[in-house]
């Protein structure tokens, strides 16, 4: 247990220096992280209303293959994202390869079918409360669409973070598309990636620590908000 | 709330990527970048010119393969054979040697295989096959991978073809395939480069070095703008000018860990 005794001590030690690298490695990834939850947010929810609400043929197949999707593989997701942002590929002019905005849109792909299936649910079983309610004041699909989701927005946070946490967590694909360019496109996954490389398992695990009370940090206030919010508003 | 932070933070991206004036993109080897060599010489490049250098560290065939799809502007990288036969294609201008170092063979200091007598790298190699002690390769189409694929082959043994269980392929780069074989206590051939910055050598050792079949040679090449239109070949140019120039070969020579040198400069004393 020396060595996390030592990883500790690291994790510590970073903390303690304000070490600028570590400070921009942090600030990338939360940037990225957070926007790719936005765009997926943006995409996912809608996507996971109209699928609580709406009837058509193939719903239950749709259904299933987000629920599939929320498992795909973030190396599969990096490869096929560097396959279109390559210059050899259909996207390639756009010369977005090994920036930001490809690692942005590498884990908005991957988090969407997350969004989308878990808040799928979320809205299908309060719609199941509703339905009659909001039929009977001649609620059209849209407006229930809506309805619902402004009603389960406080679990639909959990649904976000659950789509941050994923984000924030992977190395597949932001590896791949992003090149882990130092001061470019490192962030601390793929830092953390590179000093396992190098043998350095203390400062790698070091930097773990300190990623997992981000995530933690984060979830916390997002937890008191939601309480604040839920006072308030009942 | 999410949606309002993520959109401070999408704001504070700047368009095109937090792109800077002038950059150019580097396909690498993992042994130059992990090994600390471009944190050493490239600010003093960026100093001189302004060009920011972006290096991708892959192994050589990745590396190599960046270039051919055009996502990178130059390539520097370790498999002679490799990197003619991408000039000859027609996806690189032309290759420059720059400098090199050597390949050293990694094992446990009690050495089951009894091979740390002497510089005779082939007949370590034959003695590790005999006594089937474990080995790992990289088996990662990088220049070290070739490396001892054809030292392989010297030995009168076609890897991996006739492979055992105690030759484990992990399909890794450098520091990973240390970082196995140091748990597995297992025989590895390294860059020296590399094994020098490794930290995490447990019972790991230089066993056999200074044999001349174990030369590494590390060569410089701009990828073709013919056929890639986008490729920055002014700043790629100058930055192969630069690594080339005495300025550039001096940077390299005076990058050491613990005092022992990483890379020996030889741009335009050797083709090899």
């Amino acid at each position: 247990m020396e060595e996390l005794r030592q990883a500790c001590l690291q994790a510590l030690a970073l903390i303690g220096r304000l070490d600028s690298q570590l400070f921009e490695i942090v600030v990338l990834s939360l940037q990225v992280s957070l926007t790719a939850v936005t765009v997926a947010a943006v995409i996912g929810l809608p996507i996971g209303a109209a699928l609580a609400v709406e009837c058509f043929r193939g719903r239950q197949a749709v259904i299933v293959l987000f629920n599939a999707l929320m498992g795909l593989p973030p190396v599969v997701v990096g490869l096929l994202v560097y396959l279109l942002l390559s210059r050899a590929g259909p996207l390639g002019p756009l010369g977005i390869l090994f920036t930001p905005t490809a690692m942005i849109i590498a884990q908005a792909i991957l988090i969407i079918p997350i969004i989308g299936a878990l808040s799928r649910q979320t809205m299908e079983d309060a719609w199941r409360e509703y339905e009659e309610q909001l039929r009977s004041l001649g609620a059209k699909r849209l407006t229930a669409a809506s309805t619902l989701l402004w009603d389960t927005r406080f679990s639909l946070v959990t649904v976000v973070l659950a789509g941050f946490g994923r984000a924030v967590a992977e190395v597949g694909a932001v590896i791949i598309v992003g090149g882990n360019i130092d001061g470019v496109t490192r962030v601390m996954t793929t830092a953390i990636a590179l000093e396992t490389s190098k043998g350095d398992l203390p400062l790698a695990l070091g930097l773990g620590i300190i990623l997992v009370s981000l995530v933690i940090a984060l979830n916390a206030a997002a937890s008191l908000i939601r309480e604040a919010a839920l006072r308030r508003y009942g | 709330m999410f949606i309002a932070l993520g959109l401070t933070c999408a704001a504070l991206i700047p368009p095109g990527g937090w792109a800077q004036q002038r950059f150019i993109t580097v396909a690498s080897t993992t042994s130059t970048e992990q090994s600390g060599l471009f944190k050493h010489i490239l600010p003093m490049f960026q100093k001189k010119t302004g060009i920011e250098v972006r290096v991708v560290a892959l192994g050589t065939g990745q590396a190599l393969d960046m270039g051919r799809r055009g996502d990178a502007d130059v390539v520097f990288v370790h498999d002679q054979a490799a990197e003619e036969k991408f000039v000859a294609d027609g996806h690189g201008v032309k290759r420059l040697p720059v400098m090199y170092n050597d390949f050293v063979l990694i094992g446990p200091r009690n050495d089951p295989a009894k091979v740390k007598d002497g510089r005779d790298i082939t007949g370590a190699f034959r003695k590790i096959r005999t006594a089937q002690a474990p080995f790992v390769s990289r088996s990662d189409k990088s220049g070290t991978h070739a490396a001892e694929l054809r030292l392989w082959r010297l030995a009168g043994t076609d890897m991996p073809a006739s492979k055992g269980p105690w030759y484990r392929e992990t399909g890794s780069g450098m520091g990973p395939a240390l970082n196995t074989a140091s748990s597995l206590n297992a025989y590895i051939l390294a860059d020296r480069g590399t094994w020098l910055s490794f930290k995490n050598r447990g019972e790991l050792a230089i066993l056999v070095e200074g044999d001349n079949r174990l030369f590494n040679q590390y060569g410089v090449i701009l990828v073709n703008p013919a056929k890639h239109k986008h490729v920055k070949k002014d700043s790629g140019q100058s930055f192969i000018d630069w690594i080339v120039s005495p300025e550039g070969q001096n940077a390299i020579a005076g990058y050491r860990i613990n005092n022992e040198r990483l890379f020996f400069p030889n741009a335009g004393r050797r083709s090899g």
